[in-house]
């Protein structure tokens, strides 16, 4: 009697380290152009073609780096949380990587955001850094990955490791919420947020769409910093194994 | 284009320093992080590569 | 020790009836026999907290109207390091003598246990620090409407930290130097206690009502209670098969 799968043939192929490296392989330079194509267009359309906004006139075009950042790191986030629950429920080694990889990228991501946020606060505040909510919750954020990361270096047995980071990931999803609410409740002044799911921006096409060119590159670049780190600890994991063993010599 | 020339452009009305200065630190995290595990697979198929010599001498 | 096993008599034996509080209760006894019996352990976070709130007037300014405008946030960040000094050693002894592995194995529910560990932590850690709390209070010239906010903030707020620092306690108790790494786990994790924790004491101070203060402190309370268990016993059965 088959069991019904629905879900479809290739998410169950991914959990093998072996097809999964061959997957990203064929992915990698879709992404890679794709982010090329969209961070270039974006970048110049953002610096050059939007225009300048009446009240913050160019340090504006901050904006093009600071929110596709934010969100980027807020995801990242979130996708470190469920790879290690599915991790930790199925016992998935590829899920256990990616949630390794996303730790240093996500912080990276976070602390590009905290920095273009600082520098952006400078000419609009006054002040290189400003309590404001937003400001302070993504630090708290960058403190979680830090943590993460620590956790992750201290354990020396991989599966000990992914499986403690998972549960501290977890721990962290369920917190980001109430951390967030609590700091927005503390202190307000930064502005509403950019994008809303629910209603349309509040800024004019010719702004909001590089800011979407922008965060759809910023996506595509993380799938591809993703793939090249979930690649590296693939072969580093399944060294002993035949196919690792036969590309490398060959 | 919304600067008339490309002094302007750089200027950035006055917050030049402001605005190039964050896309060069979002360039900068950019490259790191492709770099970085190019560098890492490098070293890792190297190693490896050693391993498998060593192994088949012995 | 036999006063540390639940009693479970053998004259009821083949029909027993089996208790969901009993290894509740036998874990809490014997957590606080066991520090009763170390009472050295029982002081150390009360004199830290004691110190750091010395360390504040010296280092800053013996100001009165300054220590005051201070004090809420003070006392609040000095019981929660308090806390979290203390937190390291909630599960290590247990771990290197073997009765963890044992818990682990036993068939009684791991989150009754988890949750009489916790409460044994904080009525020797939190409960303490909530009581000493006024007396910084003084030290720190709060004035006297905020005594109520702070002790009933902290009241509420140390049961949530202990919870929440068991986490990381679990998570770090197979590792050789988990000390540092505690703190690093479970700080950003705190942030949300210490904002409403010393909110609630300024809210008191300025005469504000405090109802929705403590109501949000209880509901983290509630959530803890119900969720911080299950991570605990999750990490710690990783930790110890790891």
């Amino acid at each position: 009697m088959a069991e019904k799968k629905w879900l479809p043939r290739w998410f169950y192929q991914l959990a093998s380290p072996r097809w999964c490296y061959e997957f990203t392989g064929k992915l990698l330079p879709l992404f890679v152009i794709a982010a090329v194509l969209l961070l270039g267009i974006g970048t110049v359309w953002a610096l050059a073609f939007a225009p300048a906004d009446y009240q913050q006139g160019n340090s504006f075009r901050i904006i093009y780096i600071h929110v596709p950042s934010s969100i980027l790191a807020q995801s990242c986030y979130m996708l470190m949380a469920v790879a290690g629950a599915i991790g930790l429920i199925w016992k998935m080694k590829v899920a256990d990587m990616v949630a390794k990889c996303c730790a240093p990228i996500g912080a990276s991501i976070a602390v590009l955001s905290l920095a273009t946020g600082a520098i952006w606060g400078k000419p609009t505040w006054g002040s290189w850094w400003v309590w404001d909510a937003r400001l302070t919750s993504m630090l708290i954020l960058f403190f979680l990955y830090l943590g993460i990361i620590a956790l992750n270096s201290a354990i020396e047995s991989e599966r000990t490791a992914a499986q403690s980071t998972a549960v501290l990931a977890l721990v962290g999803l369920v917190n980001i919420p109430i951390i967030k609410y609590s700091v927005d409740w503390w202190n307000t002044l930064h502005q509403p947020a950019t994008f809303k799911l629910t209603e349309r921006p509040a800024m004019p096409a010719e702004m909001w769409v590089p800011l979407l060119v922008m965060v759809i590159g910023f996506y595509c670049f993380f799938a591809v910093a993703m793939m090249l780190r979930l690649r590296n600890e693939i072969i580093q994991r399944e060294r002993r194994s035949s196919w690792v063993r036969d590309m490398i010599t060959g | 284009m919304s600067f008339e020339s490309f002094a302007a452009f750089i200027d950035m009305g006055g917050h030049g320093l402001y605005v190039w200065m964050s896309y060069a630190i979002a360039l900068v995290v950019i490259a790191v992080n492709i770099v970085n595990p190019l560098m890492q697979k490098r070293q890792i198929f190297s190693e490896q590569a050693r391993r498998l010599r060593r192994e088949k001498q012995s | 020790m036999s006063d540390s096993v639940p009693k479970q008599s053998l004259a009821d034996s083949p029909a027993r009836v089996y208790k969901v509080d009993g290894p509740f209760w036998g874990a809490l006894k014997r957590d606080l026999l066991l520090s009763y019996r170390r009472k050295s352990d029982l002081v150390n976070p009360l004199i830290f907290f004691l110190m750091v709130a010395t360390l504040f007037p010296l280092g800053v300014s013996p100001d009165p109207t300054f220590l005051a405008d201070v004090a809420p946030g003070v006392v609040w960040v000095a019981a929660l390091l308090a806390t979290l000094l203390s937190m390291d050693s909630l599960f290590r002894s247990d771990f290197e003598d073997g009765t963890l592995e044992q818990i682990l194995l036993s068939p009684q529910p791991l989150y009754m246990v988890v949750l009489a560990k916790v409460l044994a932590h904080w009525m020797l850690t939190g409960l303490p620090l909530t009581i000493l709390a006024p007396v910084l209070g003084v030290m720190l010239f709060l004035p006297a409407d905020g005594m109520w906010g702070l002790v009933l903030s902290l009241l509420l707020g140390t049961p949530t930290l202990s919870l929440v620092g068991a986490i990381g306690a679990a998570l770090t108790v197979g590792l050789r130097k988990g000390g540092v790494l505690i703190s690093l786990l479970v700080l950003p994790l705190y942030i949300p206690l210490l904002i409403f924790g010393s909110a609630a004491v300024q809210g008191a101070v300025t005469g504000l009502p405090l109802g929705g203060y403590l109501a949000i402190l209880g509901a983290m309370l509630s959530l803890g209670l119900v969720m911080a268990p299950l991570a605990i016993g999750a990490a710690l059965r990783i930790s110890v098969s790891g």
